[in-house]
């Protein structure tokens, strides 16, 4: 069995990465659709990395960016982590609401609720990507949103530490929305038993 | 000067440096003070309780673990135990809907009051729990801690 994601090979990472474009496809198609936008992803790049690695690439500990997090149950079971900038909580409250401008970090209870589902859907996107291509069955768990200091958001992925070890799968993607550059991040932490269910059903070995 | 203590890690200085570590959620800031030789040190602990493997490893990330290195390296730069003081920040909640594992906040704190009150050392200030993540900066010279939130500003302590 794995013992943490260090230990995957390159062809098992490849699988991941095979993974990460549909489920990215998936959650693009999806926010399109209920934006009636444009919206375009770039290729996402998967890498297993440390959390100081991921505070760094990301911005840095102070930078605020809006975080979904959702747990997850069923054939495998773990934790997923969304990243989003803050352009993405401008164009969705924009689209709905009407808003120009808004201050992120303190936006309003409905606001802050549409953002959260589009965050949901995007999640779920990228989640049931998984389960179809694996043939897995998952159920998420009520998802929550947070918009805070990069550092701080981590320290809920962190807390899983003791079990799967420093490297965590870290993908980095990004996307358009009508021509508006956002970039986005997924922390995938499937717990180690489930890792080694979904490379057997992958074939890799 | 600043130093900056990084996640599960811990700095001593002397006074007029300054101690900094950023963006706290769970994770609690714990600074210490002998105010008599303006001695401070600042310790970023992750998780209430280490393991033997992991106590091994990476002292610095467990309240039980990381504490006792801090009081010894203020000892070593000539503070006396029977002088400290503490001010804390942090062990937030930063997900409602979350499970027991996200309860790490909470469970941090606990580890650090035990910690502190069976070495008598007494809590003067504290910033903690609720939902935001909050940066901590500690100054050894007049023993303020100013915390910085992204939502709320900033707040001396």
């Amino acid at each position: 069995m794995y013992k943490n994601f260090e230990e995957l090979s390159p062809i098992a990472i490849d699988c991941l990465q095979e993974i990460g474009n549909i489920g990215s496809g998936n959650a693009a198609s999806s926010l399109s659709a209920m934006l009636s936008k444009p919206v375009t992803m770039h290729v996402p790049k998967i890498n297993v990395l440390d959390y100081q690695g991921i505070i760094d690439k990301v911005g840095g500990p102070e930078k605020i960016m809006t975080a979904i997090l959702v747990t997850f149950k069923g054939d495998i079971k773990g934790m997923m982590m969304f990243l989003l900038e803050n352009a993405f909580a401008q164009i969705v409250v924009n689209t709905f609401m009407g808003k120009d401008h808004i201050d992120v970090i303190k936006m309003d209870e409905t606001d802050s609720s549409a953002v959260k589902e589009m965050g949901n859907i995007m999640a779920g996107a990228y989640l049931s990507a998984l389960g179809a291509m694996a043939e897995f069955t998952i159920e998420m768990d009520p998802p929550s949103m947070t918009v805070d200091m990069m550092g701080a958001l981590m320290s809920a992925p962190m807390a899983t530490l003791d079990e799967v070890g420093e490297k965590v799968l870290f993908i980095d993607e990004g996307f358009k929305i009508d021509f508006v550059n956002i970039e986005s991040n997924i922390i995938l932490i499937p717990e180690m038993e489930s890792l080694d269910t979904l490379m057997k059903k992958l074939g890799v070995n | 000067m600043n130093i900056t203590i990084g996640i599960g890690d811990l700095k001593v200085c002397k006074s007029p440096d300054v101690l900094v570590t950023y963006a706290l959620g769970s994770c609690v800031g714990v600074c210490l003070l002998d105010a008599t030789v303006g001695v401070g040190g600042l310790s970023h602990v992750m998780l209430p309780e280490s393991n033997p493997s992991s106590a091994a490893a990476t002292p610095m990330r467990f309240a039980d673990t990381a504490l006792p290195m801090l009081i010894s390296q203020m000892e070593r730069m000539g503070a006396s135990r029977s002088h400290l003081t503490a001010k804390i920040a942090g062990g937030a909640t930063m997900f409602a809907a979350a499970s027991d594992k996200f309860n790490i906040g909470e469970r941090n704190l606990e580890a650090v009051r035990r910690f502190l009150q069976s070495n008598r050392i007494p809590i003067l200030a504290e910033d903690v729990g609720l939902d935001y993540g909050r940066t901590q900066f500690f100054y050894p010279e007049t023993g303020i801690m100013e915390i910085r939130a992204a939502a709320k500003g900033n707040k001396q302590f």
